[in-house]
């Protein structure tokens, strides 16, 4: 087995008075796609801040490529809840933003973007402004900024929770085209158990907060899931134990403890 | 498309001008039945008619009133635009200045007028100093606001990026603050020619201001009235030429506003 590319180690974390994350502990393999579910407040984006260097962890350690992820290391390319599209930018200015952040030129930028536009599905929209594309649109062009800054690991947050259902499935069906093409990193985190289960590869379940990993769930699933004959009724199998789980009473329990 | 889009236009002002001119008109047909004397109440007719046989006179005095419209509003923006940096950075700086921008906006105008025409005389500086004290604040508040209004995930975002401090100024919440900037702009630039013209009736050479204090004491209200109308053109002009600037700088903005609840 080969290592992992990303691995946190018994991190803990708090704010304040509140703890947040204790001993979280997870692990991610080059090329995965990996899922973080948990309910609400659970501490899902703390993760995420975490390693993008937002917020420090009070302990532990997270190790990149078998090494210690120093402050000034950035293997990660984020892509927020929303899409955080700045409505002053063309799409073309948008999904550079990292890129021109990186110190590029914008001509430079935009020749690296462009060929890309077609496979997103935006090809024709480069010169428009956010508030004229769908929400699907929106979302795509949000990826695709986070694509090109050509990170090692994707971290999306929660990128289809603002989408009605339709477009929600297409998005899916389309990320997961997509990953099955570029085999990318990617750490997905989620509170829609079905999303988890038919785009993930492993799906590591978070209690309510103070959030540890209280499951690792491997979903070995043939691929692409949603045009599979078999796939979607074994996933429904295992969305129906993840959400037994969820709400089985010692879990209910936790939350009932929340303030 | 375009035709019906300015029989659109002239559609929604329909309402504004009916109104205007049913007012004009209970004016003049007041003047005309009441017998009221013309240097008490001049009809509207008559300061139109007096407004066209003045014009050159008007004009000369148009010229510096708008001069020092401008040249105070530049300064203003300048100012504010620095001073609203200043203080996006440093919130020492915030604590230390914001009470003293405050206190200038307390300042009456009236007071305050003769004096800086005391200190600085009757030259263009004393006009311009007080547009800009009076346009300053509405300016400084309107940008620092629109810096705040930045999306706290596009400010992630660009951390995640690794963006600096400056970077995410410039990248987002200067863009940001765009809209508020326009707004304040609108807001201001009507302040900004009532101050011009104030400070002229506090003493100037040529102007509006100093126009108008004249035609008052020779009793002539009908070219007091020419004067503000001309003075309302004024505003109403600048007050246009934000929508226009606007529209070219950041043309997104109005696209955005119409999608917000």
């Amino acid at each position: 087995m080969t290592a992992p590319l990303l691995s946190l180690d018994r991190i803990s974390l708090s704010y304040g008075e509140i703890d947040v994350l204790r001993d979280v502990s997870l692990d991610v393999m080059p090329g995965e796609f990996v899922s973080i579910l948990g309910p609400s407040g659970a501490g899902k984006s703390t993760i995420f801040k975490l390693l993008t260097g937002a917020v420090a962890a009070r302990s532990g350690e997270i190790r990149f490529a078998g090494r210690p992820l120093a402050p000034t290391d950035r293997p990660f390319a984020f892509m927020p809840q929303r899409d955080a599209l700045m409505p002053w930018r063309r799409i073309i200015d948008n999904t550079t933003l990292g890129l021109e952040v990186q110190g590029l030129r914008r001509k430079q930028a935009h020749q690296r973007v462009r060929p890309l536009f077609e496979e997103f599905g935006l090809a024709g929209f480069e010169q428009h402004y956010p508030h004229a594309l769908s929400g699907g649109m929106r979302q795509r062009a949000a990826l695709l900024r986070t694509v090109v800054q050509d990170r090692p690991v994707l971290l999306i947050d929660e990128p289809f929770g603002a989408l009605d259902a339709l477009t929600r499935n297409q998005m899916q069906i389309w990320l997961e085209a997509m990953w099955l093409k570029h085999r990318w990193t990617i750490i997905l985190i989620t509170h829609d158990v079905r999303e988890a289960v038919m785009l993930s590869d492993r799906i590591h379940l978070l209690s309510p907060r103070p959030a540890r990993v209280e499951q690792t769930i491997a979903v070995p699933l043939p691929r692409p899931r949603f045009s599979h004959p078999t796939a979607r009724a074994e996933a429904a199998t295992i969305e129906t134990s993840i959400l037994d789980f969820l709400l089985s009473p010692q879990i209910q329990e936790q939350q009932g403890q929340l303030p | 498309m375009r035709g019906r889009m300015l029989r659109n236009h002239a559609f929604r002002a329909l309402p504004a001008l009916a109104a205007a001119s049913s007012l004009l008109l209970a004016w003049e047909i007041y003047c005309r039945l009441s017998g009221i004397s013309e240097t008490t109440l001049p009809a509207p007719s008559q300061v139109l008619q007096q407004a066209w046989l003045n014009r050159d006179a008007l004009w000369l005095n148009t010229v510096p009133t708008l001069r020092a419209t401008l040249f105070g509003f530049s300064l203003s923006l300048v100012l504010a635009f620095l001073l609203s940096v200043v203080i996006d950075f440093s919130s020492l700086m915030r604590r230390a200045l914001f009470p003293i921008f405050i206190a200038s906006q307390t300042l009456p105008l009236v007071a305050i007028a003769p004096l800086v025409v005391l200190w600085f005389g009757f030259g263009l500086l004393p006009k311009i100093l007080l547009v800009a004290l009076v346009t300053f604040f509405p300016m400084l508040v309107a940008l620092a606001e629109g810096y705040g209004s930045t999306e706290r995930e596009v400010e992630d975002l660009l951390a995640s990026m690794g963006a600096s401090r400056w970077k995410r100024f410039w990248l987002a919440r200067l863009p940001s603050a765009l809209p508020y900037f326009f707004a304040g702009l609108r807001i201001s630039i009507t302040y900004a020619v009532v101050a011009a013209i104030f400070a002229e009736y506090a003493g100037a050479a040529r102007g509006l201001g100093i126009y108008m204090l004249n035609a008052k004491n020779n009793f002539r209200p009908d070219l007091v009235l020419a004067a503000v109308l001309v003075s309302s053109l004024l505003t109403m002009l600048l007050f246009s030429a934000t929508w226009a600037v606007q529209r070219m700088a950041a043309p997104w903005i109005d696209g955005t506003s119409r999608r917000r609840p």
